[in-house]
């Protein structure tokens, strides 16, 4: 077997230095009769060739972004990774390294960490940053629980805008917890009066902007609102793409900023995995979950970099921790970190622009289509039309066609009556071919 | 004199301060800034070109201003990230014995694996009918996974053991409820060895948490169970083999008193590499246990994740499995998305994440697995197991063992008593590790016995590696126990850098890059 260096001389040499004949004896503490005496009912090891075969053989009957127009986004979305990044996170010292404790010998996943924590308070516009959540989702329900333990209120209420997906991670937490959740209706229109419900018992109000339709939000009245009543608002993106363009929540009073960064980075992986972006205004910082890395010195002055006030985490505090989070997304931060540093401001607001550009066009382009009607005002690089046929149908007769139109909202949100509603996204990935076959055959199809 | 491979040693530390070097560099070792003190704001790795002029939809949320953020050329980036990476200690480095963590070698064949565009790059919202062969992988998956564990259910999309633990205790209380327990049974018993995801798991579903008191010989006794059992008693939480390295010998007579009493046993399968092909739990009378994909089956740490933490489900607690999950009908696999959708029986309790999980290590997992087959992980847990009991016959003699009367599983716990009065603690003889090219154990876990020092060998290394391993810590611990404490409470000597002031780090936070206040003119 290629991974196992002992040679049967070894095991029986190291057996005897033990004091034993028989590897079982070591296994003596497992009842009797719980001991398997024979490999369990899989088959018997492969070589690389056998397994490259068999994983390749699935991997090929999916349809890959790369492969076709490809226009689906709502949470996750195809950008283009420089070649340098991929390279770089493959490093042994990088993809071997464990969680950063013994900070002498993890210079560099420390310093790294640093840098991504500031890089993700500027984008944000917050004052810390923490070193990542595993996603953007379940960073969301985090930011939630924090937002109750900073008001100790129990009430969260979230906008219709809100990722149905996230927001069933946040209500599944609640529901657990014993938490009280207002969950607005589906806000096609960007229209919610959110404002109504933030009253003296609530603990936070959760916004994403752009939204889960594409359109973008107004901040700075519901923090102002939130505030003037103790409650919190925490922002929410799932594009961070969008940071490159749009005014961020940190310039809008947010208190706390959440979202998902994969789009920087890191790969679709059908979903996992990704790296959940948490920012906060600073003197809420005790209250965050998940690690943080800080400055310190060394024992000769030069400067250097630990985990720290981990009095909040888990391995200290246990059941009164912050969050029960341990392992994060580690490498997934170097990747965004990586491409970030190639990016840098210009490349950024650059790559945002060309999103946009893109998604503009697209829009422009699908308003002329007989039976689709684009439904929002504003956006960044996703929107939401109106077809005049289920989404989902038309989705899958373009799938039939070698193109990925979008999400239905249906997939979203079944049940909700929306099943006409298609969200688009653009990045600059597509090209004029892409939307001119996109076109082409919605109006073959509608 | 020779060292260890027979090599010269190196002059000492006083013939390194003659000759210093006017960079501060040491040849291979380079002192590297920050990207903030080395980039500039219009720099850019990047080419893209200018879209033409558009009219935009952004309306009033138009950004002004600067990011702040700056940029560096392909490579200005390369060179920096790489020697960021010359400063840290991965398993290709060397012997990485992080007790718990569970540092086996990552496979390149599985990286290969997970970077096929028909896994990574697809999204998890495009149309199931152009992914069919995401859908067979997770069930592949399902299948190597329920056979191991012996278990009928397994949710996926928990994104690692901590979130895994989440999982199967919200499965737990969801069963609770579906009883109509929901409101008495709100007490969780976790034993004071417990990693520390465990109390803070039970917290966050909104349980208490009592301790199970650990018995002098690091296990838990079903009689202190049963003497803390009640209608209040919602679960227990235990690590098998536990955080001490041992198998929990009453762990069949535990999970029979807590069925017996209405609550469930969610197990921490964190150790589960010790038992794979060895014992199932399943055999045990597990309700839930986490799979750390990322320790059990190589998917590399990364410096602190991704990972992933399938939780293995017993029939009790199946029905209440989180959405997505794959289900089979017709002989044709489904994906299920939402709780509306969920086929009769099942009564999911909501969703983990917002998609299915990390597709990208369950490849890896997958080809682990598919690599070592039934008789290579087998003959990986013995490895492992042997190679733990090695090292504990090889330092047995010299360091305390708290808990002899039982065999070591997959790594060997020591306490401290035997540097009582060497004035070197248990961090000091970690860092002295460091300066001799070798990662320390993990220390001061678990909380149970004083200045614990747990090394996990794992399957990946030879008995060289080992017998090297052994002879490094003999020499250390005589230095320890002779007088030599300064090589010890100053170390490490040689790493990237001296040991780092944590206090201060914590007292005085700086969590960002801040811009230099211009200096003052001179005085
Ligand atoms: C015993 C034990 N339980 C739980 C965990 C938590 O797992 P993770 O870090 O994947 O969240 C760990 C590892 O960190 C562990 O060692």
């Amino acid at each position: 077997m290629r991974y196992l260096p002992l040679t049967d001389t070894d095991r029986e040499d190291m057996l005897a230095r033990i004091g034993i004949s028989d590897i079982d004896a070591l296994f003596s503490d497992v009842p009797a009769g719980k001991l398997l005496k024979a490999p369990v009912e899989l088959p018997r090891a492969k070589g690389e060739l056998e397994v490259e075969r068999i994983l390749g053989k699935m991997a090929g009957k999916n349809t890959a972004a790369s492969a076709v127009p490809f226009f689906v986004g709502a949470g996750a979305y195809k950008h283009h990774v420089p070649a340098t990044v991929d390279h770089l996170i493959q490093r042994s010292e990088f993809l071997t390294s464990y969680t950063p404790y013994q900070p002498e010998i993890a210079q560099g996943t420390l310093q790294y960490l640093f840098e991504f924590q500031t890089q993700v308070a500027a984008l944000t516009g917050m004052e810390v940053a923490n070193a990542s959540m595993y996603d953007g989702s379940t960073g969301t329900g985090e930011a939630v629980l924090m937002a109750h333990r900073v008001t100790k209120r129990r009430k969260a209420v979230l906008s219709g805008g809100l990722h149905p997906h996230y927001a069933e991670v946040i209500r599944t937490l609640s529901h657990m917890a014993n938490d009280e959740v207002v969950s607005l209706k589906p806000d096609v229109a960007a229209s919610e009066d959110i404002l109504s419900q933030i009253d003296d018992s609530v603990s936070c109000v959760v916004v994403q902007s752009p939204d889960v339709f594409g359109n973008l939000r107004d901040l700075k009245p519901i923090a102002e609102k939130a505030h003037a009543h103790g409650a919190l608002l925490i922002a929410v993106f799932t594009e961070v793409v969008s940071l490159g363009a749009v005014v961020p929540p940190g310039a809008q009073d947010a208190d706390i900023v959440v979202g998902e960064g994969q789009s920087i980075g890191n790969a679709l992986n059908f979903g996992g995995p990704y790296v959940g972006l948490f920012a906060a205004k600073s003197k809420y910082i005790r209250q965050m979950p998940g690690r943080l890395c800080g400055e310190t010195i060394d024992s000769t002055g030069q400067r250097g970099f630990v985990l720290t006030l981990s009095t909040r985490e888990q391995h200290i505090r246990r059941d009164k921790a912050t969050s029960n989070i341990c392992t994060n997304s580690g490498l997934c931060v170097l990747a965004f970190t990586i491409h970030m540093t190639l990016l840098g401001q210009t490349g950024f607001a650059r790559l945002a622009e060309v999103n946009h550009a893109n998604a503009v066009k697209l829009a422009d382009l699908l308003a002329g289509v007989e039976g689709v009607k684009v439904l929002n005002d504003s956006f960044f690089n996703e929107f939401t039309v109106k077809l005049k046929k289920p989404a989902a149908e038309v989705v899958e007769v373009l799938a039939a066609k070698g193109i990925l139109a979008g999400v239905p909202v249906s997939r979203l949100l079944p049940g909700a009556g929306l099943d006409d509603l298609l969200i688009i996204a653009s990045t600059e990935v597509n090209t004029d071919e892409d939307r001119a076959a996109l076109v082409a055959a919605l109006v073959e199809v509608l | 004199m020779l060292n260890r491979q027979g090599r010269p040693t190196q002059a000492g530390e006083a013939a390194h301060a003659e000759h210093a070097t006017f960079t501060g560099n040491k040849a291979l070792q380079q002192i590297e800034p920050l990207i903030f003190e080395i980039g500039h704001h219009e720099a850019t790795g990047v080419d893209i070109d200018k879209p033409a002029p558009f009219k935009s939809r952004l309306g009033k949320h138009a950004r002004q201003g600067e990011i702040g953020l700056p940029g560096l050329s392909e490579p200005e980036a390369m060179r920096h990230y790489v020697r960021l990476s010359q400063k840290n200690y991965g398993i290709d480095t060397g012997l990485f014995p992080l007790g718990s963590c569970t540092m086996k070698h990552n496979a390149r064949l599985n990286e290969k694996m997970a970077r096929l565009p028909g896994f990574s790059d697809v999204h998890p919202l495009q149309p199931l009918s152009t992914v069919p062969g995401a859908l067979d992988l997770m069930l592949e998956l399902a299948r190597y996974l329920m056979t191991l564990t012996g278990m009928p259910a397994v949710a996926l999309s928990p994104k690692a053991g901590a979130h895994g633990e989440a999982c199967g205790m919200m499965a737990i209380k969801a069963a609770i409820e579906a009883k109509g327990e929901g409101a008495t049974r709100n007490v969780v018993l976790v034993p004071e060895s417990a990693h520390g995801t465990n109390p803070a798991t039970a917290a966050l579903i909104g349980f208490s948490v009592k301790a199970v008191p650990a018995r002098p010989d690091g296990t838990v006794a079903v009689e202190d169970v049963k003497a803390l059992l009640g209608p209040d008693i919602a679960a227990i939480m235990l690590t098998n083999p536990n955080t001490c390295g041992i198998f929990e010998p009453q762990i069949v007579e535990i999970a029979a008193a807590m069925h017996e009493a209405g609550a469930y046993f969610y197990c921490d399968g964190a150790n589960f590499n010790a038992i794979v092909g060895k014992a199932r739990p399943g055999d045990l009378g597990v309700d839930a246990m986490h799979i750390n994909l990322h320790k059990t089956f190589s998917t590399p740490h990364g410096g602190g994740g991704p990972g992933a933490g399938p939780v293995v489900l017993s029939e009790r607690l199946a029905p209440f499995a989180p959405v997505p999950f794959v289900h089979v009908e017709n002989g044709k696999p489904h994906l299920i998305e939402s709780r509306g959708e969920a086929p009769a029986g099942n009564q999911p309790f909501g969703r983990m994440t917002a998609f299915h999980g990390q597709m990208g290590m369950y490849v890896r997992a997958l080809a682990y697995m598919l690599s070592h087959g039934a008789d290579g992980m087998k003959q990986a847990s013995e490895d492992a197991v042997l190679n733990a009991n090695y090292i504990r016959a090889g330092l047995a003699d010299l360091m305390s063992l708290p808990f002899p009367d039982h065999p070591s599983m997959h790594e060997v716990l020591f306490d401290d008593e035997w540097l009582k009065g060497s004035g070197v603690a248990t961090l000091d003889f970690a860092k002295a590790m460091i300066d001799e090219g070798y990662h320390p154990m993990t220390v001061y876990f678990p909380l149970v016995v004083h200045g614990a020092m747990l090394i996990e060998p794992t399957e990946s290394e030879s008995k060289a590696a080992l017998d090297l391993f052994i002879a490094t810590l003999r020499d250390l611990a005589m230095a320890a126990k002779g007088n030599d404490k300064e090589r010890f409470t100053s170390a490490p000597h040689h790493a990237p850098i001296r040991r780092l002031d944590e206090t201060r780090a914590a007292r005085q936070p700086v969590l960002k890059w801040e811009k230099p206040a211009p200096a003052k003119a001179a005085e």
